[in-house]
């Protein structure tokens, strides 16, 4: 292949080479520019050896098909590629910020730390996993943190979109991963996992918040397998003082089975974004691991495991958050109590729902950050308090509904915000009865309706026919003056 | 260009009218007629003349077993079903219909494709492409870089590199998949008149060739009125049960 004579100066396909910024086994990469594009870009060029390895190739015929697929904050932008008749590349943003490889020296972090970035990557999970698109490469190396702060992810040379051919798989007959960060079913070669992206995600984690790898350096496949069966040192038996919620956090997302890791990654977000509701189990409070004879146990099953055909499902709405947004104002009672229903329709029908109850503290704008009622209480916990009262008839355990008091200027803008961060796959808001007054201003519900990006459902309290008919009344009446 | 590609109408009017519409909402510069224009279906005369329509604009056309049945009065090896649709389809077309038919090509080569019936290793032979070694039969029966037939009413795509077995791939309706270089490709369609993947949608398929892709496609069709004619027309029932279900 002739991109040898690449070099700072040559032009390829328009686009003038500058310096070479990184060399790495499968690629290199050059800073380029062209005249029409005015953001920084590179161009990622395979290391194409004598032989053709072919791991070098199919990685590379992988990336062109999924990257230019790929939209969002969370990816590089694609702009360009060269096939493999001329000069094979891929040209793409250039990514202004700092790898998370970077940050591997600073560990053991404090753990709001390592949650903070924990739910950073995981965000720009769901973004990809939204794609269709798995990354199964998930480590630090290839996650990149924007100036902005998101997290975005890089080389998508491992990865599989679900509804593309797997050139991967049919390609080779040994796992493909990163030793240290491959999910167990990978190593049995399951590429259609959108979970095995969270363990990957869990073993960075407990990297950064140990410093130790929970898996070690494996360097052969037998090694590989060793996380089947054998779980690894919880990381509070590394760092004493380290949180129970963070152990919590991370074992779930390692656990072996896909099934009892965290749902979604939007789910490990929600968590990680909010540490202090992070149900607890046995996982938070283990100090040492699985006796032998679990682990034996495990070994008799996973040497059962073969690894066959497996068929990609689609899984984000199997796990789906609602918001419930409940307003506690004087007068709307019969509201309160008409959302409520309609929380339990969901949970009758989709029993892997999370309900994430939520009311806006409407603050004006001369309150600071507190809020103190004339006795001096908290209002802050007060409605936090009226907010599991509400849901205490739903009984839900603390893993399938959480509670949240948003303090802001703006209700709609609350909602709108934690809705957005967090994921939400449907909000369930009530709307008061209709006034001629909230036609002109808007209410809360119609604006949410408006600028929410998921599904919105709004709920209103049942009123009698007479109430209905004397309202359209005055409002005719209103309109023909 | 974008090509559209329709194979086993099998005299199903109402899906063909729903495959060309669906795909000239989404621009269509060229219809190719992948074989099996006749046979089942209650409107062989409206699809042939259909077609013929579309040649005098430039579409292509190929020739399927059920075509070459019914002009050469040969239904060996085929069905009880198949052949009384054979026999009656004979009845209905009249003399230009059935010299069209007798004009069509076995295969076409165009570019770095190739159009078949069934599929490039012998397509006189009629065979099934529904694994993976009869597939790589086909590819490797040919230069083409893409090879595109139907014959089996079920969606498949199969790609293949020099050195390695080839590869199975189930498409999703409405996703472009790219084609890479450096390996060939068959693209084995669904069918628009008889779909039997459990899903009774017509299924046709669109390359892009400019962006090198090719996206499969589903449209619902009016499947009560194609199976009513097959039943007034004293076809099997069968053939018109089949329908609802798309088996």
């Amino acid at each position: 292949m002739p991109h040898n004579a690449m070099a700072p100066g040559s032009v390829i396909d328009g686009f003038v080479i500058g310096e070479k910024i990184h060399t790495g086994g499968m690629a290199t990469l050059w800073r380029v520019t062209r005249a029409d594009i005015d953001q920084p870009i590179v161009m990622k060029v395979p290391t194409i050896l004598e032989g053709d390895d072919p791991t070098v190739i199919v990685g590379f015929e992988m990336e062109m098909m999924i990257l230019p697929r790929l939209v969002g904050k969370h990816v590089p932008k694609f702009y360009a590629m060269g096939d493999f008749a001329s000069q094979p590349y891929l040209v793409m943003e250039y990514i202004q910020g700092y790898s998370l490889f970077t940050l591997i020296e600073k560990a053991p972090m404090p753990a709001a730390n390592v949650a903070r970035i924990g739910a950073k990557v995981a965000r720009a999970l769901v973004d990809l996993h939204r794609q269709n698109v798995l990354h199964l490469d998930i480590k630090p190396s290839n996650i990149m943190i924007r100036d902005n702060g998101s997290a975005a992810l890089i080389d998508f040379g491992l990865s599989r979109h679900l509804f593309l051919p797997d050139l991967l798989e049919e390609e080779f007959r040994v796992p493909m991963g990163t030793g240290p960060y491959i999910a167990p079913e990978q190593v049995m070669k399951n590429r259609s996992e959108p979970r095995s992206d969270i363990y990957s995600l869990g073993v960075l984690l407990y990297y950064l918040a140990t410093n130790v790898r929970p898996f070690g350096l494996p360097q052969a496949q037998s090694q590989l397998k060793k996380r089947l069966w054998r779980d690894p040192v919880p990381p509070r038996k590394i760092i004493p003082d380290l949180p129970p919620w963070l152990q919590e956090a991370i074992l779930r997302c390692l656990e072996v089975d896909p099934a009892d890791r965290y749902e979604t990654a939007a789910r490990l977000a929600f968590d990680l974004s909010h540490t202090d509701q992070i149900k607890l189990t046995a996982r938070a409070q283990k100090t040492k691991r699985d006796s032998l004879p679990v682990s034996w146990k495990r070994w008799f099953k996973s040497i059962g495991e073969d690894g066959g055909p497996i068929q990609p499902v689609r899984q984000s709405n199997l796990a789906p958050i609602i918001m419930a947004a409940v307003d506690f104002t004087e007068g709307q009672e019969a509201l309160a109590e008409e959302l409520l229903v309609n929380v339990r329709r969901v949970l009758a029908t989709m029993p892997g729902v999370r309900i994430a109850c939520v009311n806006v503290l409407k603050l004006n704008r001369l309150t600071i950050t507190y809020t103190l009622d004339d006795e001096g209480r908290s209002v802050h916990v007060q409605r936090l308090v009226e907010l599991r009262d509400w849901a205490r008839p739903l009984e839900l355990g603390q893993e399938r509904i959480t509670f949240h008091v948003l303090e802001h200027m703006d209700p709609a803008e609350a909602l709108i915000e934690f809705a957005s961060s967090n994921h939400v796959d449907q909000v369930l808001i009530g709307a008061r009865a209709s006034s001629s007054f909230r036609r002109f201003l808007g209410s809360v519900s119609s604006q949410v309706v408006a600028r929410a990006a998921c599904t919105v459902t709004v709920v209103r309290a049942p009123r009698a026919l007479a109430d209905v008919e004397a309202e359209e009344e005055k409002m005719i009446d209103k309109d023909c003056a | 260009m974008r090509i559209g590609f329709l194979s086993d109408i099998h005299g199903n009017r109402e899906a063909l009218d729903a495959c060309l519409a669906h795909g000239a909402r989404t621009g269509i510069d060229r219809w190719v007629f992948l074989g099996d224009l006749v046979g089942y279906g209650a409107d062989p005369q409206y699809v042939v003349d259909c077609v013929v329509r579309h040649m005098e604009t430039g579409a292509l056309a190929l020739l399927g077993n059920h075509d070459q049945a019914v002009v050469d009065g040969l239904a060996e090896g085929m069905n009880e079903y198949a052949r009384a649709a054979i026999e009656w389809t004979a009845r209905q077309l009249d003399p230009a219909a059935a010299a069209l038919i007798r004009s069509l090509p076995m295969s076409i080569l165009e570019d770095d494709r190739l159009y078949v019936h069934s599929e490039a290793h012998s397509p006189k032979s009629w065979n099934y492409v529904t694994e993976i070694l009869g597939a790589e039969r086909s590819m490797n029966a040919t230069e083409a870089r893409v090879t595109l037939c139907g014959h089996v009413h079920r969606p498949q795509l199969y790609y293949m590199s020099r050195t390695k077995p080839p590869g199975y791939f189930l498409p999703q309706a409405g996703t472009g998949i790219p084609l890479i270089g450096r390996r060939k490709w068959l693209a084995v369609l669904g069918s628009v008149g008889q779909p039997r993947d459990r899903n009774p949608a017509a299924a046709y398929a669109i390359l892009d060739t400019d962006r090198n892709e090719i996206a499969y496609q589903r449209t619902p069709y009016n499947v009560e009125k194609a199976a009513a004619k097959i039943h007034a027309a004293g076809l099997p029932q069968m053939l018109a049960a089949r329908l609802f279900i798309g088996r």
